[in-house]
């Protein structure tokens, strides 16, 4: 009964982190249809931030992370503004691009800051576990999980319950219509790509502490994401949240049975063949693109 | 442009292209060696890339050494002079520079490596243009090439003693965990043959991809076996998270310790004391080895490279490797200064290294080393609280029964 409680706790845990690497990139490519290569490469930039701000400036972890969402939230919209907003509806255009601006920043990082793994503290009063119901449980990942959970909460509520979100949304299903009823495209577009870079760079200053921070740290992550948003069904919140519990439920119970590597390749075996049978991933909605 | 501007410039690149590529034109090659006062050595550690984190302090090390060599005279009154080149973390890339600094660039030897795939990648170059490799890592063993000189650890240098020390200090039961490359597996091999010899056990094995950094099912299955000893092969960034993963999830080092053959100052500097304090590493050399040679090489290190740098296992063989280079080379004569006749003079060469006297193995090419454990500190520091008595013999093949290696290549002894 503990392992499966422990096997359940450790799925979600990697569920939880997935979500949260993913969410910034689902919303850019759901909402934009913008492949964004360059999403790894924010999460980094979101780690060195909160490294920079502990070690030079002697912040706590706590408050970092609120300016993190802003400082990469700002970058984000300035690549927005030079760049990517003169490539939509050319989505092979913005692979490219997207994966330029990940070398440029990557390149950028390890020219100033070094090649070097940085450390980045844990807060104190999270490095030991805690004890509940009869299991041990690591306080930082649990700050992790309820941050994932908020931060869906806040998007959901942005997409589905603002003027901004029903603005969002409109663009979303006919930019052309949209414009005709007086919306103002290009500002949505370059709010969303900073918040969904904004977020990016707050999932990699909350995975610092647990995980390392190098220049190439990005890698790993922008792959992970998109397996979650791919399987998920893209412009589809839930799918998100849903592919993200049930990848980690499965590679933390794969792992468990056999090990980490065949759980990975195991992964990507059934997402090919999920892609194959179901291009739309596993929660698309009905959309009417325009 | 007329035919005569024309000519005038073809002309003008013929001589650049001559003037860029000397040796074309020196018919004795022995002779370009040594030429116009100076010795020209490859340095080919990655400056970016993955592994870049690590190898970039290799580079420093060795430019660090070179500058010493320089200052003191150089050899023979003439400089060491390094061509750096970056092979960006790619073995392609490393052959291809490889061939570069061997054959343009006519370097006399090439320090470099820190992968085993990469060191394999260039391998057919330096055998093929019989030309000479230091390769500063503390690897795998199981090779035996004419044209390397290994100045790390092989198995039987970081395992004989320590096994057995953490079998009688802390129990029987280990649990393997390595990243999922030749490395861990052949370390593996040995820790299996030790433990076998002592009576242990190996209640589970278990291999991560190379840059992993989600442990939460394998801290479970350590929860779940209560091994006496996690043994650790986990290389770069995932050492990090493997440690910090460890003790957020409440596992205590005093009852369950990682022994670690790859854990070094820097990847501790990386992750935080407090999550490395209480864990062990088995190498040869330690930041903290109390030694006028250590105190100079990492004043010096910091000095030059910066307050917060620190030296570890492997930088100080790929800075003790050029001085080994240096007083082999300073043996020949000027005019015998070639890759071959260095290999042999550089047999049977000691130096006072900051780890202790080392001597290159005239029988295989490797070094003798002082194999020592280190106890993590929460300063981010070993405390060494075992050192071997006398240096150690490396044995590339120890693993395998009836296989030498000899000056003259790898030997199957028919038993």
């Amino acid at each position: 009964m503990t392992d499966l409680a422990n096997q359940i706790i450790t799925g979600l845990s990697i569920a939880s982190i997935l979500l949260l690497v993913s969410l910034g990139l689902a919303i850019i490519y759901g909402v934009m249809g913008v492949i964004n290569l360059a999403h790894g490469d924010f999460l980094m930039l979101g780690a060195y931030a909160v490294w920079l701000m502990e070690s030079a400036l002697g912040l706590g972890f706590l408050p970092c992370l609120v300016m993190v969402f802003f400082i990469v939230g700002a970058i984000g919209w300035l690549v927005e503004r030079t760049l990517i907003r003169h490539l939509y509806g050319r989505p092979l255009d913005t692979i490219l691009a997207t994966w330029g601006i990940g070398i440029i920043l990557q390149q950028a990082i390890r020219l100033s800051a070094g090649a070097q793994l940085r450390y980045v503290k844990m807060p104190d009063y999270l490095v030991n576990p805690l004890h509940l119901l009869g299991l041990d449980i690591s306080a930082y990942r649990l700050l992790i999980f309820s941050v994932t959970i908020v931060l869906v909460a806040v998007t959901y509520i942005l997409i589905f319950h603002t003027s901004f979100g029903i603005r969002l949304r409109a663009v979303m299903q006919n930019a052309e219509i949209a414009r005709c009823f007086g919306i103002n495209n290009a500002r949505i577009y370059s709010l969303t790509f900073a918040y969904g870079a904004g977020l990016a760079g707050l999932a990699g200053a909350l995975v610092s502490p647990l995980k390392s921070v190098s220049p190439d740290m990005g890698t790993n992550y922008v792959v992970d994401a998109f397996l979650v948003v791919v399987s998920g069904g893209v412009q589809s919140l839930f799918g998100t949240v849903a592919s993200a519990g049930i990848i980690g439920e499965l590679s933390g119970g794969f792992a468990y049975f056999w090990n980490d590597t065949l759980a990975r390749a195991l992964l990507f075996f059934l997402v090919v063949v999920l892609i194959r049978f179901r291009p739309q991933g596993i929660f698309a909605m009905p959309l009417r693109r325009g | 442009m007329n035919r005569r501007s024309l000519l005038k410039g073809a002309m003008g690149l013929g001589a650049a292209g001559a003037a860029g590529f000397p040796h074309i034109w020196i018919k004795s090659a022995d002779m370009a060696y040594a030429a116009g006062g100076e010795i020209k050595i490859g340095i080919l550690y990655s400056l970016t890339g993955t592994t870049a984190i690590i190898e970039t302090s290799l580079n420093h090390a060795t430019l660090m050494a070179i500058d010493e060599i320089n200052a003191a005279g150089g050899v023979h009154g003439k400089k060491l002079v390094p061509v750096v080149e970056d092979p960006e973390s790619d073995p392609a890339t490393f052959a291809q520079k490889a061939r570069k600094l061997v054959l343009s660039d006519r370097c006399v030897s090439v320090f470099g490596s820190y992968t085993s795939a990469s060191r394999k990648a260039v391998l057919p170059v330096f055998e093929k243009y019989n030309n000479l490799y230091w390769y500063p890592t503390l690897y795998e063993g199981r090779e035996c090439s004419q044209n390397v000189i290994y100045t790390g650890a092989v198995p039987n240098q970081q395992q004989k003693e320590f096994v057995p020390w953490l079998v009688k200090n802390f129990g029987k039961r280990f649990y393997l965990i390595g990243s999922n490359y030749i490395y861990p597996k052949e370390e593996n091999n040995v820790c299996k043959i030790l433990l076998k010899q002592l009576g242990g056990e190996v209640v589970g094995e278990e291999y991560v991809p190379l840059g992993h950094s989600e442990f939460s099912s394998v801290i479970q299955k350590f929860q779940d076996t209560k091994p006496n000893v996690i043994f650790s092969t986990v290389v770069g960034d995932s050492v990090v998270a493997l440690h910090r993963q460890y003790k957020a999830a409440g596992l205590d080092p005093a009852k369950m310790p990682m022994a670690s053959l790859t854990t070094s100052e820097e990847e501790i500097a990386a992750m935080g004391g407090e999550f490395a304090a209480g864990h062990f590493t088995s190498a040869p050399y330690f930041m903290s080895y109390d030694s006028p040679e250590n105190k100079k090489f990492v004043e010096s290190y910091q000095k030059r490279w910066g307050a917060d740098k620190v030296t570890n296992f492997v930088s100080e063989p790929a800075y003790f490797q050029v001085h080994l280079f240096a007083k082999a080379a300073a043996k020949l004569g000027a005019s015998d200064l070639h890759p071959a006749e260095i290999r042999k003079a550089a047999w049977g060469e000691t130096v006072q290294a900051p780890e202790g006297l080392v001597k290159i193995d005239p029988d295989n090419s490797h070094t003798y080393l002082w194999p020592k454990i280190g106890e993590a500190q929460a300063n981010g520091q070993f405390k060494i609280i075992e050192q071997s008595k006398e240096w150690v013999k490396p044995l590339p093949y120890w693993a395998y029964e009836g296989e030498v290696c000899t000056p003259t290549g790898m030997m199957e002894k028919k038993s």
